[in-house]
């Protein structure tokens, strides 16, 4: 980008700086805005796509459109947490894990205490109006606690996230296997399951309420807040933003621990839609999760990233699957599509930074 | 000298291990004028002003701040008392925009409770930003796109500003016109002269001697760790600055190093 010449302004005369920014035309900006939206629209065309081509128009019925936000919303809240640490130009590899953690943590906690081992294989859980709350807060802990750990990691020995994170998700599968015993848990309370897992309220799944004020929370927090301002100025320039007086570590620590908070709560949402919890069923959640946030516009490199995006991101995988299925094409094909969308995704960020940056 | 000096650091010593980098660094710096640091790469100019901005703790000597003696333990520390420094690498955030980076770490917050909640104040942020901004006629289309998208004399600009905006007396530059074009660099030392205009006294780094003639009241000359020689801007010549600078190098040069 050449920079145009203008004569240099006379010492006393009030000095306009440099010659205004590169002047955009009209094909330019929207060239800039389909960078920016062009994952929304091809969102949109996809459920176009299958609204039109499912037999009976199936894909745009009521009932699978809760399906499709259902089966997003634990990719969504895993999403969000990985949003906040990929715009401070972190990673976090352990959100899979975590969960896992977390929704095995909570489970045995509520089997423990709802009644004897024999009543609840006999599915009666007399003590399940304390043991719910018990469990949920064991398993928000737990996640937080991995979080806190990850930050602590990253922040006080210095080491890098991905190695960190990369660790700490096998501690915390491996940790969930021990504490199972490798074996699938029993079915935890009905009351929980009906609630938190397939209840709804005015209609919608309430895992999907859940989400959708975690977006709405998320984006303000993001966007407002002096914790979005921070998060996004140390992903941009870490030291410049310790010698500004910005607390770097502790921000750090608390962005991991949000992230692993994030976590307790998708386990809790996927303990409770499925009964129990399902180890090996999570080995790729932190792929999908980078997916979402990466498809979304996040840039890996940090500084800049949206939620709305994140969110938008993590439909796409769920819509292919849902789509494909119902038109009968191998749903293998998703997986394929899935990983060409991250890489044109990580191309047009690349390609939207050479812009911004001269 | 009549005026009282705003700064005065004397006899400053500073060790890195053994080997020294400064044996004895002086200065006095007074209000509304712009005091030039000049030496030879390794002459510990930088280290000086690291000393002066809180990044380094010296090992002998005395700031004065008004006459008052000061220790300055961290940047923090520098910036209470009314010391802002630029560095040379630009320490801005380059995804965010002017006003957030003038306001990077002192933000300010909405009134409670939803500043309680962590809400910033991004309207009362942005007009300050626009305030300072014509203040020092400082041209910025807009103070809400990311720094990075500015040119490089733009960003030194915001990153003047800021530096400005909170270094209530002493602001301190590490070679501000190194990294720009010519044009450029001849905005950031009009804004150096607005600055010297408002009564705030400018510590200088820069190895380019015209421009140093151009724009600094007075001028300290560093070698080997040492403060060998102080004019004004008077008193001096390029060719008598340089010849302080390097005149002994050849029988120190192979000790030379910081």
């Amino acid at each position: 980008m050449a920079t145009p010449t203008t004569p240099i302004p006379p010492p006393q005369a009030p000095l306009e700086i440099d010659a205004p920014a590169p002047r955009a035309g009209t094909a330019r900006l929207m060239v800039l805005a389909l960078a920016n939206f062009w994952i929304l629209f091809f969102l949109l065309a996809l459920i176009v796509y299958f609204s039109i081509t499912t037999p009976n128009h199936a894909f745009l019925s009521t009932t699978n459109f809760k399906n499709l936000a259902l089966d997003t919303s634990e990719v969504i809240l895993l999403g969000i947490g990985e949003t906040f640490v990929i715009v401070t130009a972190g990673i976090d590899l352990s959100v899979g894990g975590i969960l896992v953690f977390s929704g095995v943590a909570g489970g045995l906690v509520m089997l423990h205490f709802s009644g004897t081992s024999a009543q609840v294989d006999n599915l009666q859980y007399p003590h399940a109006s304390t043991a719910i709350p018990l469990g949920i807060a064991v398993a928000l802990a737990a996640g937080t606690g991995w979080g806190l750990l990850n930050g602590l990691l990253v922040t006080l020995l210095r080491l890098p996230p991905f190695i960190v994170t990369l660790g700490s998700l096998g501690m915390a599968f491996g940790g969930a296997d021990l504490l199972t015993g490798g074996t699938n848990l029993s079915s935890v309370p009905t009351g929980f399951q009906n609630s938190l897992g397939n209840g709804t309220i005015l209609g919608i799944y309430v895992p999907v309420i859940v989400a959708l004020i975690a977006i709405v929370i998320a984006h303000v927090l993001l966007t407002q807040t002096r914790f979005g301002r921070y998060t996004a100025a140390i992903g941009s320039n870490e030291e410049g933003s310790r010698r500004s007086g910005v607390p770097v570590d502790l921000h750090l620590i608390k962005v991991y621990a949000l992230t692993g908070f994030l976590c307790g709560l998708a386990g809790l949402i996927d303990l409770a839609r499925f009964g129990t919890e399902n180890i090996s069923s999570h080995n790729t959640d932190n792929l999908n999760a980078i997916a979402a946030v990466v498809i979304g516009g996040t840039s890996l490199f940090g500084g800049v990233g949206t939620i709305i995006g994140t969110l938008v991101g993590a439909f796409i995988p769920t819509v292919l699957q849902n789509g494909f299925v119902i038109n009968g094409i191998d749903p293998f094909w998703q997986e394929v599509l899935v990983g060409a969308t991250i890489i044109i995704a990580v191309y047009i960020d690349q390609w939207r930074r050479r812009r911004t940056s001269k | 000298m009549s005026e009282s000096p705003l700064l005065r650091a004397t006899g400053i010593q500073k060790h890195f291990g053994s080997v020294v980098a400064l044996r004895d660094a002086n200065l006095e710096l007074v209000a509304g004028e712009v005091h030039a640091l000049v030496g030879d790469n390794g002459a510990g100019k930088s280290t000086f002003i690291k000393i002066l901005s809180g990044v380094l703790q010296p090992d002998g000597g005395e700031v004065l701040i008004d006459g008052r003696a000061v220790t300055i333990h961290n940047p923090q520390a520098a910036r209470e008392l009314g010391i802002e420094t630029v560095y040379q690498d630009l320490a801005l955030a380059g995804h965010l925009d002017a006003a957030s980076n003038l306001f990077l770490g002192r933000e300010r917050m909405l009134p409670p409770p939803l500043g309680w909640m962590g809400f910033l104040d991004k309207r009362a942020m942005r007009r300050r930003t626009e305030e300072e901004m014509r203040h020092l006629k400082i041209g910025i289309k807009s103070v809400e796109q990311p720094v990075l998208s500015l040119s490089g004399g733009q960003r030194q600009a915001v990153a003047v500003a800021r530096a400005v905006a909170w270094g209530k007396r002493i602001v301190i530059m590490d070679e501000p016109t190194a990294a720009l074009g010519v044009r450029e660099s001849l905005m950031v030392l009009q804004l150096i002269r607005e600055i010297r205009s408002s009564g705030i006294g400018v510590i200088m780094i820069s190895h380019n001697l015209p421009e140093i003639f151009e724009v600094a009241d007075r001028i300290s000359v560093m070698r080997l760790g040492q403060t060998v020689a102080n004019f004004t801007k008077a008193e001096t010549s390029m060719e008598a600055i340089v010849t302080m600078m390097t005149g002994a190098e050849s029988q120190y040069l192979s000790t030379g190093s910081s």
